[in-house]
């Protein structure tokens, strides 16, 4: 099953934020970092971001379950860049032949591995915060997008875990005809392609049933739409934006100071 | 207020097909009637559905003759008309239930401060039990198409369309939803439903229109008159005209040789253990409302899904090399020549492009010379009334021609087993009585039948033996 479920307490204070403010807050934190190749300001950030998990309400087991796909792509990081690290300067660390482990490939990857998750963790804390329908909402009334995107999207949003639960019955009932992959790495590509092709075709067919329903329900109607569920947009969102802003600067700050910041053009 | 409907020699083609799906329609309606509209498959009803309800863009076909709402076309009277689907899974748009209500008066505008309450009038009118903060996805189908009804009802319609809202369903669900329209729908609100269950339906309306398929409006009447003058001719086309009797289908001879034996299979959370053997010669019925696992069970049987708890052993005798292993260890091509599965969905099983190629998949898997498998598959293209459509995409069927089909594919390995979840699910009275008979020719050639149902026809006219599943004892999601 693909969970798509908000996991957090909802009432802690900076989950309570605006959902366009707490993305905004994200982007800002995460695109500064993007800069730089040191280590420094990426643990700089990774140690704030752990810092405000509370206020997230975001326990970090959950997280750590939530984010294995990040831990499962540092590992890639590592092992590629130890084995194919043109840069190979440093002190020698390891020697397996043609496998050179020296210091300066190592601070590579922990560069590397470090902005992945600097990076990437914002913006799993907001999704772990934020309920579908209020990020929907919010980008409509507070960032202007337009409703038919934003509904769109959170309408078709809704039916992305039957498709876990379709895949399953797909392979069964293949399985059931006779068609099975067994070792052949050949055939199970073929297959996965074929079975991604009937996945493709049933969503599109519910999709396209789910674009009527919704016509018929006034969705096309061009009126200006209304609002149930108001979302507000306040200081403290300003604050929130301003705060993560501030924070990516000053980590920036500090690798300058220190004299690791390496930029990553020039 | 209004809700009055004049067609006049209408017609609509849609775009890329030849035929028309509708043709010269005159019909008259008045506010407040409740039509049931009838035909065989095939006759244009859900084309007329979309049609009324102005969801026939001009760009998607051809039209012909006009169709009119208190005198204005389908698409201006659009915000008068509400409709219901058949599949409460597509018409659903918000993951909180009574987000879905409210999200017609949000697109039609209405004032924020007069949306909740009308929102909360309409799930009490549709009998919604939960609050409205209820996730759409925790809900029952039959209580998902309450919503669905809901809204709709919540933007207060003249005229009201539904297009099959129970055949997704079972009874149960079926009945919740039959209920919620007697109780939800003003009496000045014209109604006008399409269903395949006619008995169910009538209590709904008084009035009965059946399309004839080439075009034109064959009858039109109260259902007394209407079911005396046509009763028959309308049977004979698949429809299930109330009140005729379908001769039942009982095994000829005893129970045979034991097939699967179950000990206390079960699915943790799916599916309470439970003991049950499978014989040769028997149609067995599964029985049990939803959520009591009973899909689960035949994916089981089917040997599709490792049994959670328990043990599912074949018999040497339908094992065959296998005896040592379990079903679901085996092979596929081996599983196919022993138990053959037919899913609710028919598209989920269908792997090529053409009806052909579709049901010599299993018999060229299992190693059939081409000429064998040519014979076979001819065979059952013509027992199944498909060899029209040899050469035809499987996706592009209709419902009856796909389950069709896909019991074809499921027979074209002569599988020993044969178990099926909901064979019978939707069908027309045609395809009911065809799928019946085949299955019991299967049968009493001493083949094994599990069918997985919630049709009390099927289980009366071809069960041998049932089994009730209980629902489980803590409801689990």
């Amino acid at each position: 099953m693909i969970s798509v479920e908000p996991f957090a307490r909802s009432d802690a204070p900076l989950a309570r934020r605006n959902p366009v403010a707490k993305l905004a807050a994200a982007m800002l934190f995460a695109f500064p970092l993007m800069a730089t190749l040191d280590p420094v300001a990426p643990a700089i950030a990774i140690a704030v971001e752990l810092a405000v998990l509370p206020l997230f309400g975001v326990r970090p087991a959950l997280l750590v379950r939530r984010a294995w796909p990040l831990l499962a792509a540092a590992v890639g990081i590592l092992v590629t860049l130890v084995l194919f690290a043109a840069d190979r300067s440093g002190r020698v660390l390891f020697d397996a032949g043609p496998v050179v482990v020296t210091s300066g490939v190592l601070i590579t990857a922990l560069g590397l591995v470090l902005r992945l998750f600097a990076v990437a963790l914002p913006g799993v804390i907001v999704f772990a915060t934020t309920d579908p329908t209020d990020l929907a909402d919010a980008l409509v009334q507070n960032a202007k997008a337009p409703a038919r995107f934003a509904i769109g999207a959170l309408a078709a949003f809704r039916l992305v875990p039957l498709l876990g639960q379709e895949w399953q019955m797909i392979t069964m009932a293949r399985r059931a005809r006779g068609v099975e992959a067994g070792r052949s790495p050949v055939a199970r590509m073929r297959l996965f392609v074929s079975t991604a092709f009937t996945l493709l075709v049933g969503a599109i067919r519910r999709g396209t049933r789910l674009a009527v329903a919704m016509d018929a329900r006034g969705f096309d109607s061009g009126l200006p739409r209304t609002f149930a569920r108001r979302q507000h947009f306040g200081v403290a969102d300003w604050l929130l934006i301003v705060g993560a802003t501030a924070i990516a600067g000053a980590a920036l700050a500090v690798s300058v100071a220190l004299g690791t910041f390496r930029p990553l053009i020039g | 207020m209004g809700g009055g409907v004049t067609l006049r020699g209408f017609g609509w083609r849609h775009a890329g097909r030849r035929a028309w799906a509708l043709r010269g329609v005159d019909l008259r309606v008045e506010r407040g009637e409740r039509v049931l509209l009838l035909g065989p498959s095939g006759a244009g009803k859900s084309t007329l559905l979309a049609a009324l309800a102005g969801l026939l863009p001009e760009d998607s076909g051809e039209h012909e003759g006009t169709i009119e709402i208190d005198g204005r076309s389908a698409a201006e009277a659009r915000e008068r008309v509400g409709i219901v689907f058949q599949d409460p899974q597509s018409q659903l748009v918000m993951a909180r239930s009574g987000d879905d209500v409210a999200f017609g008066l949000e697109n039609r505008g209405v004032a924020a401060d007069q949306i909740w309450p009308r929102v909360d009038e309409a799930l009490h009118r549709v009998g919604f039990p939960y609050h409205r903060d209820r996730p759409t996805a925790a809900l029952s189908g039959g209580e998902q198409q309450r919503l669905a009804l809901a809204g709709v009802l919540v933007l207060r319609p003249d005229l009201l369309l539904l297009d099959e809202p129970t055949a997704n369903l079972d009874p149960a669900g079926a009945a919740l939803i039959r209920a919620a329209l007697t109780r939800a729908v003003d009496a000045d609100t014209t109604l006008i439903l399409v269903e395949h269950r006619v008995a169910e339906a009538l209590p709904l309306v008084d009035r009965v229109v059946v399309l004839e398929p080439g075009g034109g409006v064959r009858a039109d009447g109260p259902p007394e008159a209407v079911f005396a003058a046509h009763g028959d001719t309308l049977a004979a086309e698949g429809v299930w005209v109330p009140g005729r009797e379908i001769p039942p289908r009982r095994a000829t001879g005893p129970a045979g040789e034991v097939l699967l034996t179950a000990e206390k299979l079960g699915q943790p959370s799916r599916l309470a253990p439970i003991d049950l053997t499978v014989r040769a010669g028997e149609a067995l019925a599964v029985l049990g409302p939803n959520g009591a696992g009973k899909s689960t069970l035949a994916l089981a049987l089917g040997g599709l899904l490792r049994p959670g708890t328990g043990r599912l052993t074949a018999s040497p005798e339908l094992a065959g090399v296998d005896s040592r292993t379990a079903p679901h260890r085996w092979r596929a091509p081996a599983l196919t020549r022993r138990i053959g599965s037919v899913f609710q969905n028919p598209e989920h099983q269908f792997v090529t492009g053409t009806v052909f190629d579709e049901l010599a998949l299993g018999p060229r898997r299992t190693g059939a010379s081409e000429a064998a498998v040519r014979d076979r598959v001819t065979d059952l293209l013509s027992r199944l009334r498909l060899d029209r459509l040899a050469a035809a995409n499987p996706y592009t069927l209709s419902g009856g021609e796909a389950r069709r089909l896909s019991v074809a594919t499921a027979l074209a390995t002569a599988p020993r087993l044969l178990i099926c979840d909901e064979p019978t699910f939707g069908q027309d009275r045609r395809t009911w009585r065809e799928l019946v008979d085949l299955l019991a020719d299967l049968r009493d050639a001493g083949n094994g039948l599990v069918a997985v149902t919630h049709d009390a026809e099927f289980v009366a006219a071809l069960a041998d033996r049932t089994l009730a599943l209980a629902p489980p004892a803590v409801a689990q999601r």
